[in-house]
């Protein structure tokens, strides 16, 4: 079992998402640089955050053009495991293998702090048995989920909106809505469910030293791609 | 032999009507503390100047379909060269 951390130039929780996967996790992982052209012998992909390409033009954008993500997107295609934290939730967006759009924050500020997360989809490979309210960080100035009203209805009917942001007590207020999401959706899924995209950095809370091991509950899907390989 | 003229085509991307431009509002109330009272909205866009051997509008609705523009957020026009 290997999982890709794909680099894109500007990248910047590429090594949280190695460290997390190698030393919390115990799985192997590897870097694979954005030009590359193969995921030959990976079983798992992981677009981590940061500023690819400096955010210009937008968010994800030119990232989400790169040789790289001809494979991803076949990998994705073929249902396996694909998940994409923060920038790399932008990349999937941008990508078209997830629904939707990510906007400026609606209170226009650069947001660093921990959230609280409802687990809306508890049967997809990265939610299955999650039955807490988690606690994640979020790192990101343009974390504003957009989709039309139809988009989010399918997403709703389809048991895609895989998470929403809530208070510490699970309820949905103006304020725990922190960048001003379409109906506090803060992850989607795709319609098979083997790609996951959030705003919140799972990846950056895998041990207990650094705040909150409640990243695990997603990230522990990296061990049910193991044994299920 | 190079082309020695090139054209310039201007492509301006603007977020949809309906999306709620948070740093075209940030700019708005800052105009509106300046004293500008009649001001309402303010939305910004982005204005990409194209540089190419001769104007193709095909060639240019596709550089906008492929890239420069997000269909899910954005509307764009192209001004033709005149």
């Amino acid at each position: 079992m290997k999982v890709a951390v794909i680099r894109f130039p500007g990248a910047n929780c590429d090594q949280d998402a190695y460290f997390s996967l190698r030393e919390d996790l115990g799985i192997q992982a590897e870097y694979v640089w954005h030009e590359d052209h193969s995921l030959e012998g990976f079983d798992a992909v992981f677009l981590p955050g940061g500023f690819s390409y400096g955010d210009y033009l937008r968010c994800g954008a030119m990232a989400s053009r790169a040789p790289i993500m001809a494979e991803v997107r076949r990998f994705a295609e073929e249902g396996r495991p694909v998940i994409g934290a923060c920038n790399g939730f932008q990349v999937l967006c941008e990508a078209g293998l997830l629904p939707g759009a990510l906007l400026l924050n609606a209170g226009q500020k650069f947001l660093c702090k921990d959230v609280y997360l409802a687990v809306e989809n508890r049967t997809s490979l990265w939610t299955r048995g999650v039955d807490k309210i988690l606690r994640l960080p979020i790192a990101h100035g343009e974390g504003r989920y957009i989709a039309d009203e139809d988009a989010v209805a399918r997403l709703e009917d389809n048991g895609q909106i895989a998470f929403r942001y809530v208070d510490a007590s699970g309820a949905r207020t103006d304020e725990s809505n922190v960048n001003g999401s379409a109906h506090a959706i803060a992850g989607v899924l795709n319609t098979k469910g083997n790609v996951l995209g959030l705003m919140p950095h799972p990846e950056r809370a895998t041990k207990a030293l650094l705040g909150s091991t409640d990243g695990l509950a997603i990230m522990n899907a990296f061990h049910l791609v193991a044994s299920n390989r | 032999m190079p082309k020695l003229s090139m054209t310039t085509v201007r492509v301006y991307v603007t977020l949809k009507p309906s999306l709620l431009d948070s740093a075209g509002r940030t700019v708005a109330g800052a105009l509106q503390k300046l004293g500008y009272n009649e001001l309402h909205q303010a939305r910004i866009g982005k204005l990409i100047e194209l540089q190419v051997e001769e104007y193709d509008e095909v060639r240019i609705k596709e550089m906008c379909d492929k890239l420069l523009a997000n269909p899910v957020i954005e509307d764009y026009t192209i001004e033709v060269p005149r």
